[in-house]
């Protein structure tokens, strides 16, 4: 984070069940009533329009569950940090709470550029919300992670663009049975991204997904894999939380 | 008790803005529903993100959950997407709290803040499962219930609305549920019939299957009670003082952006400053001030809980509010504890005192003011008794640009009684010269004046009044927009199609409910969305039931014509407003009575109340801009909160 003023923090936060269905940036507007509620104050941007030093990772989909969101805060003063997430928790709205917080280092890397790569849990039915064999999808795995190009197209701004996702796609497996349909783990690349629910579509048309998990976040520096509370971490150790 | 979430989750991955669905805001109560109390649906029948904010349904949400033998939740109107997937798999209406069908409370209860929302009742009773017409109810049925200001006509809807409170409901919805609570726990003798004549003898429940109409041609000839112990007229319910209902408590925080996004605390009900064409203003005497402690107490933790940066300050006429300069300097200077909190003042009005206080709450970034001189001439202003002088605008805008704004709004209304071309383009000439005075300070002056057609609405001295057909406002659209091209000015206006359903639906009587199902039942929902608004289904609805829509809309009434409100009574003589139409039609200004003299409009004296102030000396800049030195004093016919009373109240 920029700024010489404040103490950095990474959190961890997960986002599960019915509050799903809020936007990214809803998630950022009830940390920002949290932080205001539990009277912990973050620390301004300098200049003409003082700003909040507040930046979140990855965008997480409208109807998609996480155990692994992150967002760096700046706070005007140091805090404690095993009490903070038992405070700001109880802060939110139901379904999201703080799992992790650790002091940053003074301008460590956006999470936005750092984290390259992201865990998926899908769960996979039918179009029509019926039960998937598990074995016809570890051919349908077998055959897309055997292809040279995946090309899909995404709609951006009324404009159409094809995008091959196969060097995105790091991991493909069936990971058990689900609640209805069938539990998929994926890996996945950060640049060029790829979205759960085009894993989904290149397995076939006659799939959907019931239920999407984020699991983990990875920041990857030459050999070195790390969680993003570990990877910029002032003293990783000891602000652990939960 | 049916949860419907689990049938509701899976249609949510296919609609727009899902966590409309979902509840769960800070402040959510947890309704406990029990077999010998009564369950109320409150529903605002609007999108949630228009109906969440709502304060009536808010405050009545928590005065019923309070009641060991009541339990409520809320409902809103699922917008097109997602109702036509409930349709198709059977879904029923439900409330957002516990996902519980609609059908399965004993109690639904309307917000009715505006006329056009009236289809979407019948669309969420229809899509609960319950008929829409009160007749076809069988006593297992819920009660439907509706309240709101548009409710002081409740004719058009009496033929969907089994009983409707007219005026504040703090106290009425304790009346109704011990009503039901009894007739439920007796095994409902008697049937709906029964239950519904009981309801019918409570202080401001209007319930229209107990009374007759009978018509001559389309005149009115009576309307009479079905029962001999039912009342001739039905007397809105006032509560006396807001210091007893510091609600609400917990004010509601969505987890989506809603209207009105914000801390509201409600600083004073009713206006006393008169606008002719202002129902609210009208309907709601008189003037009850919040103890400036207790609207303190409010902001301080109501910010504290919520987690808000903004507060606003509600009222008809926010400045007017005795305590204003303290209450807001506190705020401002971070006396209340939560420090960078914005406060926005919804109703200002024009003057260089509301300037003052603007700048005080604005001190960083100045962008855009609003002012409402509603007409665009003196002599229309002394009309509908809007005594703003044009130097009063003009100082007031001046001081505004001098002071680091630079975008002003202008609110207008066209079609006003005795309006002439000449008031019409006052306007123009108004904006354009708040321009000119804004080019002084900034080159990047701007003034946007926002049109709107005159509906005249029931209870004001307009109600006689004619209104403007759509041609005749969309001539003078036209006036303005050739009088403000190539200027400064930018000009918006709303559609005056809508402002012909709007007067159908104010000023109607019973026959207006079989126009409205019609409208319903050709798929007119959302009529205050202009995406879903067509005026052809209401015209073909008016065809249909062989109604004329002049008749109930561009038509003078006469002094002497029954008007279908008249048994409803919101406490103003009909003398006075028959009086106050003729001073109006010849340009007779009247004054706020708050800081003058009563001049006996018949709410107080009728009702033994009384304007419940929390300062003997008015606010500055006076009031009305009658040019009285309203500060030295002068007999102020109010009640004055004693110091305990202020202190104490909370």
């Amino acid at each position: 984070m920029r700024g010489e003023v404040g103490f950095p923090v990474r959190i961890r936060f997960s986002e599960l069940g019915k509050v799903r269905f809020i936007s990214h940036r809803d998630a950022a507007r009830a940390f920002d009533r949290a932080f205001r509620i539990e009277a912990l104050p973050i620390a301004l941007t300098e200049g003409f329009s003082p700003r909040p030093q507040v930046s979140f990772g990855l965008a997480l989909s409208v109807g998609h569950e996480s155990v692994a969101e992150y967002m760096d805060v700046r706070f005007a003063r140091d805090l404690d940090l095993d009490a903070l997430p038992g405070r700001v928790s109880a802060a939110l709205p139901e379904g999201i709470d703080v799992t992790g917080a650790v002091h940053l280092v003074d301008r460590a890397p956006a999470l936005q550029e750092s984290v390259t790569a992201v865990e998926w849990e899908i769960e996979v039915v039918t179009v029509e919300g019926a039960p998937v064999d598990g074995s016809a999808l570890t051919d349908r795995i077998a055959a897309v992670l055997s292809a040279t190009e995946l090309p899909v197209t995404r709609t951006r701004k009324g404009r159409e663009d094809t995008v091959d996702i196969r060097p995105g796609i790091r991991h493909l497996s069936v990971l058990r049975p689900g609640e209805v349909g069938t539990v998929l783990h994926a890996e996945v690349a950060t640049q060029p991204g790829v979205r759960p629910a085009e894993l989904v579509a290149v397995l076939g048309d006659a799939y959907r997904d019931l239920r999407v998990l984020r699991t983990a976040q990875w920041i990857e520096r030459g050999e070195a894999r790390c969680e993003p509370l570990d990877a910029d971490a002032l003293r990783a150790v000891e602000a652990r939380a939960s | 008790m049916t949860a419907l979430w689990p049938r509701i989750e899976p249609l949510l991955a296919g609609v727009e803005k899902p966590a409309r669905y979902i509840g769960m805001e800070r402040g959510a109560l947890r309704p406990v529903h029990r077999p010998d109390g009564v369950s109320w649906l409150l529903v605002y029948p609007d999108t949630y993100e228009v109906g969440l904010p709502n304060q009536g349904l808010q405050i009545l949400y928590e005065i019923l959950n309070e009641r060991p033998d009541a339990a409520a939740e809320r409902g809103y109107a699922p917008w097109t997407d997602l109702e036509a997937l409930m349709r198709d798999r059977a879904v029923p209406f439900f409330s957002v709290d516990t996902h519980r069908p609609a059908a399965e409370f004993d109690v639904i209860a309307f917000g009715l803040a505006a006329e056009l929302v009236y289809t979407n009742v019948l669309n969420c009773l229809d899509l609960g499962g319950i008929p829409v017409r009160g007749e076809a109810r069988r006593d297992e049925d819920p009660i439907v219930i509706a309240g709101g200001h548009a409710t002081f006509n409740p004719e058009p809807m009496a033929d969907f609305i089994d009983a409707f409170v007219i005026g504040d409901g703090e106290e009425a919805v304790g009346d109704i549920t011990e009503i039901v609570r009894d007739w439920k726990r007796g095994g409902r003798v008697g049937g709906r019939e029964a239950v519904l004549h009981e309801l019918a003898l409570l202080p401001g429940v209007y319930v229209p299957s107990m009374y007759e109409v009978e018509y001559e041609g389309m005149a009115i000839r009576a309307v009479r009670p079905r029962y001999p112990d039912v009342p001739d007229a039905v007397d809105k319910r006032t509560i006396a003082d807001l210091a007893d209902w510091p609600y609400p408590k917990n004010q509601l925080v969505p987890l989506i952006e809603v209207v009105h996004d914000r801390l509201n605390v409600e600083i004073f009900r009713g206006c006393t400053r008169g606008c002719r064409f202002c129902q609210a203003g009208m309907i709601t005497r008189p003037v009850r001030e919040r103890p400036l402690e207790q609207a303190r107490t409010m902001v301080a933790e109501g910010l504290k809980r919520t987690g808000y940066d903004e507060v606003a300050l509600t009222s008809l006429s926010s400045a007017d509010f005795s305590g204003i300069t303290e209450l807001v300097g506190g705020i401002v200077d971070g006396q209340e504890g939560c420090g960078n909190v914005g406060v926005s003042l919804p109703s200002l009005r024009v003057d260089a005192f509301t300037v003052g206080i603007a700048s005080e709450i604005q001190r960083v970034r100045r962008t855009g003011l609003t002012f409402a001189p509603e007409g665009g001439s003196w002599r229309l202003r002394q009309v509908i008794n809007k005594l703003i002088t044009e130097e009063d605008l003009y100082a007031a805008v001046d001081g505004a640009f001098s002071q680091g704004w630079r975008r002003m709004k202008l609110y207008f209304l066209i079609g006003l009684p005795t309006e002439m071309d000449e008031d019409t383009l006052g306007i123009a000439d108004m904006a354009r010269n708040v321009v000119e005075i804004g080019k002084r300070y900034t080159k990047g002056a701007s003034c946007t004046a926002s049109v709107g057609g005159f509906v005249p609405k029931a209870h004001t001295p307009f109600q006689w009044f004619g209104q403007n057909s759509a041609a005749e406002l969309q001539r003078k659209v036209g006036l303005l927009r050739d009088a403000t091209r190539r200027s400064a000015v930018k000009l918006s206006w709303h559609d005056p199609a809508a402002s012909m359903a709007e007067g159908i639906a104010s000023r109607g009587d019973r026959r207006i409910g079989r126009v409205i199902e019609r409208v319903w039942r050709a798929g007119g929902v959302f009529q205050e969305w202009s995406e879903h608004f067509a005026l052809d289904r209401w015209t073909e609805a008016m065809a249909a039931e062989g109604l004329d829509p002049e008749w109930f809309t561009t038509r003078h009434r006469t002094e002497d014509e029954i008007l279908p409100w008249d048994h409803i009574r919101a406490g103003l003589h009909r003398d006075f407003l028959w009086q106050d139409w003729q001073a109006a039609l010849a340009e007779h200004g009247l004054p706020d009575c708050r800081w003058t003299p009563c001049y006996d409009c018949g709410v107080c004296t009728d009702y033994a109340l009384e304007h419940v102030v929390a300062s003997p000396v008015a606010p500055a800049g006076g009031s009305q801009g009658t040019g009285q030195d309203l500060s030295v004093g002068g007999a102020v016919p109010v009640r004055l909160l004693s110091s305990k009373e202020a202190a104490g109240a909370r």
